[in-house]
């Protein structure tokens, strides 16, 4: 699975993107974001707020119980401030 | 006739005139066109500029999907532009229009502000502060006045 990442999310994990193998017990959108908390420090600190953390599934916001196994790309960033 | 939607996000400025002006030009039934344009400021001299980030595919989906569901609910409006732009954008600029036309001039008032409510809340897109020290600053925290002005539609 294709995870993108943006703004300050972006920076503390110090990546734009990546593909992961989920584990069998990720399946919500909420479990993405503990599973993925646990993968080192950088990602303790981009995560370790997970109620400030939104996300989109194929371009799509969805909730933290919205299943993600079937998504080509999964979205992860910050509260929005455009315009 | 379902109100024609135009959504562009691009690092290009845009010509809020001419932007206007395309969603009447030809035509005798709008009576009413609303646009909004949202500046960078320099709060207080304290900013060189905001360097704005979006999720290119989801950014242009998402305005879309907020200026389809403003059409629906206000079916006199004959016609919406969105435009956002991102990439660094110093005060004074442009960086987010929202032109809205219809027959009479409620529908296009209340439609021009529950995109803008809905866009900041929904359309992905971060603001970086670049400051006038030099130094880059944070990233623009969301306001929860945002959520409240979206949570009343």
């Amino acid at each position: 699975m294709k995870l993108v990442y943006f703004a300050w999310v972006r920076e503390r994990i110090g990546l734009t993107e990546e593909t992961v193998d989920l584990p069998a017990t990720v399946t919500t959108a909420g479990d993405l974001v503990r599973w993925l908390a646990g993968r080192g420090d950088n990602y303790a600190h981009a995560f370790e707020a997970p109620d400030a953390i939104r996300v989109a599934v194929d371009h799509e916001h969805v909730d933290q119980e919205s299943p993600v196994r079937d998504a080509r790309e999964v979205a992860l960033f910050p509260p929005m401030t455009g315009g | 006739m379902p109100a024609s939607i135009a959504v562009r996000v691009q690092a290009e400025d845009f010509d809020v005139g001419a932007e206007i002006e395309a969603l009447h030009r030809g035509r005798s039934d709008v009576g009413a066109v609303v646009s909004f344009v949202g500046l960078c400021r320099d709060e207080g001299g304290a900013l060189a500029a905001l360097e704005l980030e979006h999720y290119p595919g989801m950014a242009e989906a998402e305005i879309g999907r907020v200026a389809a569901e403003a059409a629906a609910r206000w079916p006199d409006v004959t016609a919406i532009t969105a435009i956002h732009r991102h990439g660094r954008i110093a005060p004074g600029g442009r960086i987010v229009l929202v032109v809205t036309a219809s027959p009479h001039r409620t529908a296009a008032f209340q439609a021009a502000e529950f995109l803008m409510d809905f866009l900041k809340t929904r359309a992905p897109f971060w603001k970086k502060e670049h400051r006038t020290d030099g130094t880059s600053g944070d990233w623009v925290a969301a306001k929860g006045a945002d959520d409240e002005k979206a949570g009343r539609w």
